[in-house]
């Protein structure tokens, strides 16, 4: 069916004790469509993309991939599914006791889909993908600075030719122009591997950068979708206070005195 | 508060993180016989516990075993008894100090470094990156770290055993005139398998002990540095405290008449 969204969430909540993150959450991403989820810090992005990658269990709800239910998968089925995913963390997430090239080509050798000598390779690949040079393999995640390590979190997130790509707030911590770079290597390997794309951030440049669509989380709902073009002129005061980064607004941050 | 509210909740909270220890546990122990299998990865774990902790072992068990001749002779030598201390010293380094001193020793080389190098993972998001790389993080990092420690703690005890009554020979032939020939006479014709063998089933139940309380508080480890140093605290001092009294209950088990 080629209207079957690649993921699909119904009424996905989730709580913490008396707080609740995620209050009922409804959102499709369609086929090859890249959408990012904005949003506060603390609105829940994060237990969203968490609860759809399996690392976490709603309290109630649906997400679907591809059509199929994943929540109350068994272990087994959960890594089947995982198989269609990548993911770019947000601190990179590189593992530190293994050489770049091994992170990069990790899923591949989990899978057993290659030899090592095939896998530092097809690393050397990817690497050339995100701009890095082939010298780069044999070094190690701390020899790298930050905008290296995510270049290399984005090389392992594609390194399997995944079908939907997940991006935890992939220009934190780096400088206006490396994440310019980072955004258009997004752009550019999404496109390349004709991905979905699912992202979060509250990088308003990123988001106007690599988004097709737009969603506003806010008290644990979407309070807005649309085309990233329309986002200037949503009519929605929460996503115009957002967007424009101002403090008066309807949404109402806890400072301290 | 009252005060028997206070201890009913303290005892619920005891009976929680046994059962979660014990599902833990349960969940580390299945995967040993389900594939797939990381031998490179149990090999590095097994030179990690076993080859690295050969100089605090062997440290360790040459001064008690020094040591136990020392005192066994100021004691034995007031009944005329000194003839006793080659077998005092062969029987308690291979009984108890052996697989005690090597598992309290270990527990703090090995069980620090398990649950700081795990709890690194999981507070920079490498526990979930394996998960979204299809790989299950309970077979790639906890089930080899147990594999190593059950193998791994009898050949040291092994050794310990070994350098322990070396260093009470030293001791007994160089500063208080023993025929040598007579000292090794005397070890050899009081041992037993029983004994060696008993030090060897402890030094396994201790090697797991370390390995689980190490990868437990890893895995479970929460905030940032932090909560990695809470869970290294929490590792040797749960471990130690267990290795204690798994010893005293394999003690009785063995050896209670």
């Amino acid at each position: 069916m080629a209207d079957t969204p690649k993921i699909q969430l119904r009424d996905v909540a989730k709580s913490f004790g008396r707080k609740v993150v995620l209050n009922g959450i409804d959102l499709d991403v369609g086929v090859g469509e890249s959408v990012v989820i904005i949003g506060g810090s603390g609105t829940g992005k994060s237990v969203m993309l968490k609860s759809i990658l399996g690392l976490m269990t709603p309290d109630r709800g649906s997400i679907k991939v591809d059509g199929e239910e994943v929540i109350g998968m068994s272990t087994s089925e959960r890594e089947r599914v995982n198989h269609k995913f990548g993911m770019l963390f947000q601190g990179a997430a590189l593992f530190d006791s293994l050489p770049v090239w091994e992170n990069v080509s990790f899923g591949l050798l989990a899978e057993k889909r290659c030899d090592r000598k095939q896998a530092h390779e097809i690393a050397v690949q990817k690497l050339a993908q995100v701009g890095m040079n082939a010298d780069v393999a044999d070094l190690m995640p701390a020899e790298l600075s930050g905008g290296m390590q995510k270049r290399v979190g984005l090389a392992r997130a594609i390194a399997a030719d995944p079908e939907i790509i997940f991006f935890d707030e992939p220009t934190t911590g780096l400088d206006p122009i490396m994440a310019d770079v980072i955004n258009d290597l997004i752009v550019k390997v999404t496109r390349e591997v004709g991905a979905t794309a699912l992202s979060i951030t509250h990088d308003m440049a990123s988001a106007r950068k690599i988004a097709n669509r737009v969603a506003m989380l806010f008290e644990g709902k979407i309070i807005w979708q649309g085309p990233v073009e329309d986002i200037d002129h949503s009519g929605n005061a929460h996503v115009d206070q957002f967007i424009h980064g101002k403090a008066d607004g309807p949404i109402q941050m806890a400072v301290r005195a | 508060m009252n005060p028997l509210q206070a201890i009913g909740r303290v005892f619920l909270k005891f009976l929680g993180t046994t059962g979660r220890l014990i599902s833990f546990m349960t969940l580390g122990l299945s995967h040993i016989v389900r594939p797939p299998y990381y031998p490179r990865i149990i090999l590095r774990q097994m030179i990690d516990i076993g080859y690295y902790s050969l100089p605090v072992v062997g440290l360790t068990a040459v001064f008690a075993g020094m040591v136990l001749a020392l005192q066994s002779y100021t004691g034995f030598s007031r009944f005329s008894a000194e003839g006793a201390i080659a077998n005092v010293v062969v029987l308690s380094i291979t009984r108890e100090l052996g697989p005690v001193l090597a598992g309290l020793m270990v527990a703090g080389r090995i069980g620090a470094s398990l649950a700081a190098e795990i709890g690194t993972m999981r507070v920079t998001e490498q526990i979930d990156a394996l998960t979204t790389l299809s790989t299950n993080p309970m077979k790639y990092l906890v089930t080899p770290r147990l594999i190593a420690g059950i193998t791994m703690f009898p050949l040291l005890v092994l050794v310990a055993d070994v350098i322990g009554v070396f260093g009470g020979y030293l001791v007994a032939v160089y500063k208080l005139g023993f025929n040598p020939a007579n000292y090794l006479q005397n070890t050899w014709d009081f041992l037993t398998a029983e004994d060696v063998n008993s030090g060897l089933v402890k030094a396994a139940v201790f090697g797991f002990i370390v390995s689980l309380m190490g990868c437990y508080h890893g895995y479970n480890s929460k905030g940032g540095a932090q909560g990695v140093g809470t869970a290294t605290t929490n590792a040797v001092v749960s471990a130690s405290i267990l290795i204690l009294c798994s010893d005293y209950i394999l003690t009785e088990m063995f050896f209670a008449k």
